[in-house]
């Protein structure tokens, strides 16, 4: 490798802050000062420097959170300090929307524009275009527009979690000592003065705001959390299993968690062993929660019985499926459990390390989780020789995928892999690798304590457990339920008290829309299958009759092709298709009339379901189609 | 292991910065290191060598301690080093022209050897010592017998009469059983007066050889100078008789043996310019013209015929093999032989196949010159990668990569001389002085500068270089000689070039 | 030949073919073929031709272009021919009407947002896939910066045009030019820059979804980049849209005739390693410089000095006397 680099230097700011995420230069040939003896008479090169390839993703962060931006010389510096070319950092650099390339102002609003904030959204976006100017965009033609002052600028963003809180911002300010905040329930004044450094109320009833350092020095974090009203609607409920602390525990607290039961089902695992734990879990039939519902157990003894090593855990809190926000409620009002929960996963499976990769749109379930682990580790609760690393993702919502998102923590872009070889057999690092969401590692906790078995008694006989939903948009009681598999989605809806509405989105994005008249469905996996549907992620987002149904499914068609990773043809030029189609038809010229372009749109959609790489692209057809197909949108359309 | 931090170092898990001219001390140290810890194969040192104990006996002062100062690599890097090497399944040792253009050159490569046979790492697949060519017919060269001691086929001139008599009876004529002169003994033929006459064939001594004033008095000094060349160089402005001929790789047919003992087909695959001769029909000529017919063979024949004079070197290596196998690696004998892959497997048998493998005695010498207060550098001259010696090739495309000549030196040096990055600079050694722009080089280290040879028309980096040379090779020490480094101007620069 | 002093040493290089051999079905045909074979190896052993874009034998498949999907029996989706290992008693379809449906789109999707003009039989396998790009819509002008482009972040479609990648060639040295409209993101280039043959990494891909492209870091022009131009990258280019810059001129005056080319193959006039160049002249000129890709040593490889440095034959005049 010609290690070619920049020419430009990086300033005392950005050395700072790549020396803040992966230490101090060790020679002359890393960045560091030349001079000595031995760096003109050797140098480490080769593979020890391409194994710290894991930690570029954790430098640019800290270069954007410090700087703003990653300028030459900061990218420069970076390259030089882990032996990464320049033209593949950039590569990395480029594919994540949290990380800017191109100099940016050090406070930046992103305000959610997604299917559940849109609307709300609107009154903010205007107030922010007239005080601050047009949002930071990337036209067709590539160019950045970059407007407002030095200081501030504001941008769309995905969906940021926040859906029971709509409309959503998060603020970042670059500096010393970043600042990230996630805001709910925001309003044109607010949104202009968190730009404008205007003082906001941190007592505020009704907004949710997190300040919190990014590059966490101290062990012991305690963010207080400012959301005056209670974290979930169904707080105090008795049959609560996986929510059944939300509210009730300190989450800040080793302590507090103890005393509520924590850490007994770890005891318990450690005392039964490794295979005891596994046959629990198969026994509990539990499945992933993550889309895929592979069974738990099989996935970990597959692992456990690899004899390549080391063995990984894998932790999916990448959470950023439209829509859904229920791991980000049990990282930040339950971080003690998804801890412990890795633990007893990583024991069974044989794990040395297990990572939790969490997406950079929760700070404060960032910080939350930090602490966990840190008193975690502190009181010796981990078995001997495990550890748990958290890593942020850096806006990708691809990296939800799970070979993915295995790219990512490896420091690449996060291009999904082909399948075979499953994470099982190769997976990160190219090692036998479980990966699980926090939903799914949330009820491991309940299977160790109750009995595999009795914990099959609850759900139906083809979806056992609990399952959580994420309820929001025309319901008077938004927020994460926990119902057992198999109620159906009208008592789930009465629960969250809805209001009149006019379709209703299951699964998010990747799932479908169903019609009022459809919400019988019961909601266990052989139900959702029956009615050609999904649960997904378990999102239940309902639209009033105000709502204008085609722009929400030109804002999905839209999602899919900003956060397609672009490797594979169907997804990356699909999606564009699809997304052009459905505006011809908002435009009234669609080609070949209204028939012809939907029949374009099932060609490519069914294309894309088939010969895309992965899940992305194999369901960036799915809710337009049940848009088509079951809220018959297009029907009558000239 | 380089002086200078070169792209493949960087690429390298570790990177040994030995001074120039070390190698035998940093040799020898690993050689003591892993005969101490015993990683040593003795039973492939039993079996397929002579002479260990006197070897072991010779390493025995080159502790890491006492190689330390003399390579400058730290002693636990040269510790490792000789650890990983030896314990390694398979290792082999690649070179160029930093182990040979040395005064001690040949003590330089036998040195590396006794490493291969200390460990067993030779003989299979995977392993063995490498020189890497840099030309790509410098090893057909040697095995069509263009090398003073050896006939095709590097059957020896002096030892070998059944092979001479093979010769003469295809040619009919006498062999003189007496070794010819090397690059260097004819030069000092041509200043003793004794040689008077020389014909040169597709090479540029006037600019590629060590100390060029005085390659270029040599030259100037004959009765009669033969340039066979494809463009009007240096050298053969120099000339009495220019002999322009087709390019050879191109234009005409033939063979080339590269790096690892493969002979390749070179086609014609185009015309030459009007005026240019083939090289066979050239010499043919001349033979002509000296009373001899050779019928202007072409290029199978002549193969054909070096099949028949050393036949255990080529004997199966007909054209219809060479195309149908895309190149055969010597020796080949017979038609169903499949060529050599490893040379020197036969170590492997037991006993040994033919002659065991003798370790060779050899002790560190430092370079002829050393840095004085007057000639405070060592310059190392080198190649680049995109040009080619002395450029009569390469100077002929529109590379991004063609930068000049320059004159590499560390940030420190250039600091304290106060030379910014393309300021012009005054090289002077004991034999003549140059300019070039500065590049500040951070693969430098400390009172290390290099140059290259491949502008010398702007440059004339040869004129700096130092005219001593291996006794048995005849390679000169292009790669040390002392010099002093000035500020200049352009305008020297300028005016130099006019 | 074994050796009695150390029998554990290996002297030959380790046999790794596999021994062990799998049976198969692919379109009726029954078939066996040593572990480890893809479903495209084995179509091969049948003579079934599957279409690919992005494979290349000497490169390891990322399988993206999704052309050689072929369906097996029992799988959710289809699958790629070109990595996909063949398992015991697997049934494959290579020409199935999903197979088909799928492989036309891939074909429209990229023809009506590259140029594939000159991507080699292209043409015929439009026709036999009854491709009709233009159905999506006219394609839209050349972009003036699509290495600007913000992740996560596009402006609304113009319904008046399908979105392409045409913007302007990139000629920024005299030895080759990149010309990106006509780029399907295949991956090879970055492959044979990088980890697979030169290591040298002066191009990687940039950019996510359809605004994911080719490019040095920071878009800088290839001199400022790590490029050493070996040109590998341009030997392994489908598309044309990496070319040598003496082919791109003589295109665009008109005057490249491959067939009436010449192609000789020889060895390399420089190092000594021996890499096998194909001449391909024109008019008694060189016009370009390849090497084959069945090479087993150099697979193809060139440096800079065998891929451009001939040209100094060529610059001669006549010679005096």
């Amino acid at each position: 490798m010609d290690l070619k680099l920049l020419d430009a230097e990086p300033t005392l700011e950005e050395r700072e802050a790549v020396d803040a995420a992966i230490g101090a230069p060790t020679s002359a040939w890393d960045g560091g000062e030349r001079g000595t003896h031995r760096d003109a008479h050797t140098a480490l090169g080769g593979a020890s420097v391409r194994n710290r390839r894991h930690e570029l993703v954790p430098a640019l962060q800290s270069l954007q959170a410090r700087v703003g931006w990653i300028s030459e010389g900061g990218l420069g510096y970076v390259c030089e300090r882990l032996g990464v070319p320049p033209a593949d950092a950039w590569g990395v650099a480029t594919f994540y929307a949290l990380l800017a390339t191109t100099p940016r102002p050090r406070r930046v609003l992103h305000v959610c524009s997604d299917i559940a904030c849109a609307r709300k959204a609107h009154g903010v976006e205007l107030a922010l275009e007239a005080s601050v100017g047009p949002p930071i965009s990337g036209a067709p033609s590539g160019d950045s527009i970059i407007l407002g002052d030095d200081e501030a600028a504001w941008m769309h963003s995905p969906c940021l979690g926040m859906c029971d809180m709509a409309p959503a911002a998060l603020l970042t300010v670059a500096g010393e000592t970043p600042v990230e905040r996630l805001c709910g329930n925001i309003t044109p004044d607010r949104a202009s003065g968190l730009l404008a450094r205007r003082r906001v109320r941190s007592t505020s009833a009704d907004i949710l705001y997190v300040e919190q350092r990014l590059a966490t020095t101290t062990p012991y974090a305690t963010v207080p959390d400012s959301s005056a009203s209670a974290p979930i609607p169904q707080l105090g409920d008795p049959s609560l299993v996986l929510l059944k602390r939300v509210g009730v525990v300190d989450p800040t607290s080793l302590e507090s968690y103890r005393a509520a039961g924590g850490f007994e089902a770890l005891q318990r695992a450690l005392e039964m062993g490794a295979e005891a734990v596994v046959a629990e879990v198969s026994a509990s039939k539990l499945v992933g929660r993550g889309g895929a519902a592979f069974p738990t157990g099989r996935k970990w003894e597959a692992v456990r019985t690899q004899p390549a090593q080391p063995h990984y855990l894998v932790c999916n809190a990448d959470e950023s499926e439209p829509g859904t926000f229920k791991d980000r409620l049990l990282m930040t009002h339950d971080p003690f459990a998804i801890v412990e929960s890795m633990t007893i996963a990583s024991f069974a499976a044989g794990c040395s390390r297990a990572y939790l990769y969490v997406r950079a749109e929760y700070p404060l379930a960032y910080e939350r989780i930090a602490n966990a682990i840190a008193r975690c580790r502190d009181a010796g609760v981990f078995p001997s020789g495990f550890d748990i690393e958290l890593r942020r993702g850096a806006g990708a919502y691809i990296c939800g995928e799970e070979t993915a998102l295995f790219e990512s923590i490896e420091g690449k872009r996060g291009e999904p892999r082909s399948k075979p070889p499953f994470p099982v057999n190769s997976g990160l690092f190219g090692k036998p690798t479980v990966v699980n969401n926090v939903e799914t590692l949330a009820n491991v906790i309940p299977i160790l304590l109750m009995g595999g078995t009795e914990y099959a008694k609850i759900g139906t006989a083809g979806s056992t457990g609990t399952r959580l939903f994420c309820l929001s948009g025309a319901v008077r009681k938004p927020g994460v339920y926990e119902v057992p598999c198999g109620t159906s989605l009208r008592s789930l809806l009465e629960l969250a008290e809805v209001r009149e509405m006019s379709a209703l989105l299951l699964g998010g994005a990747a799932g479908n829309f169903l019609r009022p008249d459809e919400i019988d469905v019961e909601l266990s996996m052989e139900g959702a299958r029956a009615a050609n549907a999904t649960l997904g992620s378990g999102v239940v987002l309902a639209f009033d009759e105000q709502t204008d149904l085609h722009h929400v499914v030109r804002r999905i068609a839209g999602f899919f092709r900003d956060e397609s990773c672009g490797q594979c043809v169907p997804c990356r030029v699909g999606t564009v298709r699809q997304e052009e189609s459905l505006h011809r038809l908002a435009h009234g010229r669609p080609i070949g009339g209204v028939a012809g372009e939907l029949a374009l749109l099932e060609e490519v959609g069914v294309a894309m379901r088939d010969a895309s790489i992965c899940g992305l692209g194999q369901t960036a057809y799915a809710a337009v189609e049940s848009a088509i197909k079951r809220l018959r949108l297009y029907e009558g359309m000239a | 292991m380089d002086p200078r931090r070169t792209s493949s170092a960087q690429w390298a898990d570790v990177w040994l910065g030995l001074r120039v001219g070390s190698d035998i001390a940093l040799s020898n140290a690993m050689a003591r290191e892993i005969i101490h810890a015993g990683l040593a194969h003795e039973a492939f040192i039993g079996n397929s060598t002579t002479g260990f104990e006197e070897y072991k006996a010779s390493v025995e002062m080159y502790t890491l301690e006492y190689a330390e100062p003399i390579t400058g690599i730290p002693a636990d890097v040269i510790r490792e080093a000789a650890h990983a090497f030896a314990t390694a399944e398979r290792a082999m040792v690649c070179w160029t022209l930093g182990i040979t253009e040395h005064h001690n050159a040949v003590d330089n490569v036998l040195s590396l050897i006794n490493l291969c046979l200390l460990t067993g790492h030779v003989g299979r697949w995977g392993s063995g010592c490498n020189p890497l060519r840099g030309q790509n017919n410098v090893q057909g060269g040697g095995d069509m017998g263009a090398i003073p001691n050896k006939l095709a086929g590097f059957q020896d001139i002096e030892q070998d009469p059944a092979a001479r008599e093979r010769f003469e009876k295809v040619w009919n004529t006498k062999i003189q059983p007496t070794y010819g002169k090397n690059l260097t003994q004819m030069l000092h033929a041509m200043h003793q007066g004794e040689m008077t006459s020389l014909f040169v064939i597709g090479e540029n001594p006037a600019q590629s050889d060590a100390d060029a004033h005085h390659v270029v008095k040599a030259l100037t000094g004959l009765d009669h100078l033969v340039v066979q060349e494809i463009f009007l160089t240096k050298t053969a402005e120099l000339a009495h008789v220019v002999l322009p001929s087709t390019a050879s790789w191109c234009e005409s047919d033939g063979t080339v043996t590269n790096s690892e003992r493969r002979v390749q087909r070179c086609r014609k695959a185009m015309e030459p310019p009007e005026g240019a001769r083939d090289e066979l029909w050239i010499l043919s000529e001349l033979a002509r013209r000296m009373g001899y017919d050779w019928k202007t063979p072409t290029a199978e024949e002549v193969w054909d015929e070096v099949r028949v004079v050393a036949p255990d070197f080529a004997g199966g290596m007909s054209y219809k093999r060479l195309e149908e196998l895309g190149g055969i690696q010597w020796p080949c004998p017979d038609e169903s032989h499949p060529g050599t892959q490893f040379l020197h497997s036969r170590l492997w048998e037991t006993p040994v196949g033919g002659r065991p493998a003798p370790f060779s005695v050899v002790v560190n010498e430092p370079p002829t010159e050393e840095r004085t207060p007057e000639f405070p550098f060592l310059l190392t001259t080198g190649r680049r990668l995109e040009s080619y010696n002395t450029g009569v090739q390469s100077g002929g495309y529109d590379s991004p990569l063609h930068f000049g000549e320059a004159l590499d030196i560390s940030p420190e040096d250039a600091l304290r001389l106060g030379i910014a990055e393309g300021d012009i600079v005054r090289i002077t050694s004991r034999r003549g002085s140059v300019l070039a722009p500065a590049h500040i080089d951070r693969a430098l280290r400390e009172n290390l500068v290099f140059m290259t040879l491949h502008f010398p028309d702007e440059v004339k980096t040869n004129v700096l270089t130092i005219d001593v040379s291996d006794p048995k090779s005849g390679t000169a020490e292009f790669k040390a000689c002392a010099v002093r480094v000035e500020r200049a101007s352009v305008g020297a620069m300028n005016a130099e070039l006019v | 030949m074994t050796s009695a002093i150390a029998p554990l040493v290996q002297l030959g290089r380790p046999d790794r073919t596999p021994k062990k051999m799998v049976s198969l079905t692919i379109d009726g045909h029954g078939l066996e073929v040593p572990e480890g074979t893809t479903i495209l190896g084995a179509c091969a052993s049948l003579d079934i031709e599957i279409p690919t874009l992005c494979y290349l034998e000497t490169l390891r498949p990322v399988n993206v272009c999704r052309l050689c999907v072929v369906e097996v029996e029992g799988a959710r989706v289809l699958a790629p021919a070109c990595s996909r290992l063949v398992e015991p008693d697997m049934t494959v379809h290579t020409a199935s009407p999903r197979v088909r449906h799928s492989r036309k789109l891939v074909l429209e999707l990229l023809a009506s947002s590259v140029d594939l003009s000159t991507t080699a039989g292209m043409t015929e396998l439009l026709e036999s896939y009854d491709c009709r790009p233009e159905r999506y819509g006219p394609p839209a002008p050349p972009a003036a910066n699509r290495d600007a482009a913000i992740p996560g972040h596009h402006a609304a479609p113009d319904p008046a045009f399908a979105a392409t990648v045409a913007q302007p060639v990139k000629i920024d040295n005299e030895l080759y030019v990149r010309d990106y409209t006509k780029c399907v993101l295949c991956y090879k280039c970055v492959e044979a820059c990088g980890p697979d043959h030169q290591n040298t990494f002066a191009i990687a891909v940039a950019g996510r979804g359809f605004d994911a492209r080719i490019s040095t870091e920071l878009a800088v022009p290839l001199p400022d980049s790590a490029c050493v131009y070996c040109g590998n990258c341009i030997a392994v280019c489908p598309t044309g849209a990496l070319m040598a810059k003496d082919e791109h001129d003589l295109r665009a005056a008109g005057s490249w005739d491959p067939s009436s080319q010449q192609v000789t193959d020889t060895i390399c006039p420089y190092c000594g390693v021996g890499c096998t160049l194909t001449l391909h002249v024109q008019d008694g000129d060189i016009v370009k410089a390849t090497s084959p890709l069945e090479n087993s040593i150099t697979l193809g490889n060139l440096c800079v000095k065998g891929r451009f440095g001939w040209r100094f034959v060529q610059n001669r005049s006549a010679p005096r006397a």
